[in-house]
């Protein structure tokens, strides 16, 4: 009798067990793109490059070619990169205080240049490996290590939107803002994904997907509550949605 | 092969075609604006990459990625914008990665102003960024020396895999003279260590990163014993009029030029004057220096700075000779006859 596979592990993931705290969204999303990755059969020219942070480690949860850029820097390093070997596939992970704080200059540049590269971009308001201080993500109310009163928006101004400020410059090609904390979010992350990816293979330039995402550790919530809590707060605050879209509809 | 009217600077950026770099990502910054102004003209030209990088912390993580999936890469800037690019060059050093530098030195520090200057000494061969690590550094002292130093650079930095510096100031970056560039063939192989794609092969991985204290440590071995080689193998220097000498003159890049004229001057005045003039500032030559001192009665370090190479003179020469400084800063280059007037002064109060 002949059996159909009908789920398994990406090759696209290494064997490597993930580093990340229970209900943390990090696992969910490394799969998704490692999914993409193996749909699209560019594994064997594909590049990540990790951010520093939580997610730090993320080269080595991958099966492919990957190095750690400096705080900040990813999208630089990929430039980098893609410049010198416009064959290879380039993308970048980052998390919020390394892409909208640290590294703001390079994302707006590498996005306004259409660098064909992509992006997956971590949202989960805070800094997770540092220990929970305030990102510049960091709703309004929300109390941090470095925003022990809550972040008051005279004081440490309001929380960024990436894809707001992105979606005005005419580099980019795709750019989507998502959620993976229900099995529909998960399916409609992994198409933004694909797509991100895709408008680097078409040549129409940078995409860019952000997943509202979890800490349940620094949040001081349980992964259920973590996971009620992007609903309740964080996508009031970041709607969801497809900012930019020259991909067109997928084959 | 025929001589051509060349700009240091232009001719950094010609030697670098030459030598296979077709990479280039720069930010403007004066006094090097002519070689990233030259290598936008001339990368297209020869199917290369020129990208002008929202700043040099961009533009020196440009390099780590061009240079980790293997391509020779460059970029060029000047003082300020070299203290900007010190984070990147410390990740390239750790990840191993070769990648050549040029900094244009000008007067500092702070803001400073746009004249020659060599300021930037410790800065190059001390470290500069963080961590355990060193750059090779090349110090040409005419244009025709920084069109060998440049292919030189591009040699070592594959060699050692690692970041390698091309360290001039103003006046040689905008000087003219006649040069010499010969076209030749230039083949390199990174596909041992580059990332290409893990193809047919596990997946590599290039980076400045280990969490573990004692595998840390190893890398950092490895960085070690490669200095170690590179001290063994590379240092480079000229000795000019040594064989008699009674005084030494140590000084290197365009200072070092200078003060072959203060030699001549010497000799004319009857003074048994020799210089000495180190090429590789790091690994720096410090034997030859030594032996050196064991002859002369006296060094007299010159430079555009407050005393930087004067610290490398005495590790090599302490107690075994004098010791003399002379130095400018700030962007105010010494003439021949100042320094020569120094030095006399020198020797009538020994």
């Amino acid at each position: 009798m002949e059996y159909k596979v009908a789920y398994k592990m990406p090759e696209s993931l290494s064997k490597k067990q993930f580093s990340y705290c229970p209900g943390c969204h990090h696992g969910i999303v490394h799969r998704l793109i490692a999914e993409v990755i193996d749909e699209l059969g560019i594994r064997e020219k594909t590049i990540i490059i990790a951010p520093v942070g939580c997610s730090v480690f993320a080269y080595e949860f991958f099966e492919l070619d990957g190095t750690v850029a400096a705080h900040g820097r990813a999208l630089a390093v990929a430039t980098g990169m893609k410049r010198a070997r416009p064959d290879l596939v380039v993308f970048t992970y980052q998390g919020d205080g390394d892409l909208a704080a640290i590294g703001t200059a390079e994302t707006i540049h590498a996005a306004n240049r259409g660098e064909r590269v992509t992006t997956i971009f971590i949202n989960n308001a805070i800094y997770g490996m540092t220990g929970g201080q305030m990102a510049p993500t960091t709703l309004l109310g929300m109390k941090t290590t470095t925003s022990p009163y809550g972040r008051a928006a005279e004081r440490e101004g309001y929380p960024i939107h990436v894809c707001e400020v992105l979606k005005e410059l005419r580099g980019v090609a795709y750019l989507a803002r998502t959620k993976v904390n229900s099995p529909k979010d998960v399916i409609t992350t992994k198409k933004h994904i694909k797509k991100a990816f895709l408008a680097q293979l078409k040549d129409l330039g940078f995409g860019l997907v952000e997943v509202l995402s979890t800490c349940p550790t620094n949040w001081g919530m349980d992964p259920l509550r973590a996971g009620k809590w992007i609903d309740e707060h964080m996508v009031k605050e970041y709607p969801l949605g497809v900012f930019v879209d020259k991909v067109g509809e997928e084959k | 092969m025929k001589k051509i009217m060349m700009k240091g600077t232009e001719a950094i950026g010609e030697a670098a075609i030459i030598a296979g770099c077709r990479n280039f990502f720069g930010y403007p910054i004066t006094p090097q604006n002519e070689l990233t102004e030259y290598m936008a003209r001339r990368l297209p030209e020869v199917g290369g990459c020129f990208l002008q990088a929202e700043s040099e912390v961009a533009a020196v993580n440009m390099i780590y990625g061009a240079a980790s999936v293997g391509k020779r890469a460059m970029t060029s800037t000047s003082s300020p914008g070299f203290s900007l690019m010190q984070e990147g060059i410390s990740y390239i050093a750790c990840a191993q990665l070769p990648a050549v530098f040029v900094n244009v030195v000008r007067g500092g520090p702070g803001l400073g102003d746009i004249q020659p200057s060599q300021g930037d000494y410790f800065q190059a061969t001390k470290g500069g960024g963080h961590g355990d690590y060193r750059l090779i550094v090349l110090a040409p002292s005419t244009v025709q020396e920084a069109v060998t130093l440049t292919e030189l650079a591009f040699e070592l930095a594959d060699k050692y895999r690692n970041p390698a510096l091309i360290l001039a100031d103003g006046l040689l970056g905008q000087m003219m003279e006649p040069v010499e560039i010969e076209e030749k063939q230039v083949s390199y192989d990174n596909s041992s260590w580059a990332l290409t794609g893990a193809k047919d092969r596990p997946p590599r991985k290039v980076t400045s990163f280990n969490i573990d204290p004692y595998g840390l440590e190893k890398m950092n071995l490895q960085l070690q014993e490669k200095y170690r080689k590179m001290e063994q193998e590379e240092p480079r220097w000229e000795e000019f009029q040594t064989e008699d000498a009674e005084i030494l003159l140590a000084a290197y890049g365009t200072v070092g030029r200078i003060c072959k004229s203060v030699v001549k001057i010497a000799r004319e005045a009857g003074l048994k004057v020799g210089l000495f003039r180190p090429i590789t500032l790091y690994p720096y030559p410090y034997s030859p220096l030594e032996e050196l001192a064991k002859r002369v009665s006296m060094i007299l370090t010159v430079e555009m700075s407050s005393g930087q190479m004067l610290e490398d003179v005495k590790l090599a020469a302490l107690r075994l000779t004098r010791i003399e400084f002379y130095g400018r800063m700030a962007g105010v280059v010494p003439t021949p006859g100042e320094i020569f007037e120094h030095l006399m002064q020198l020797v009538r109060r020994r």
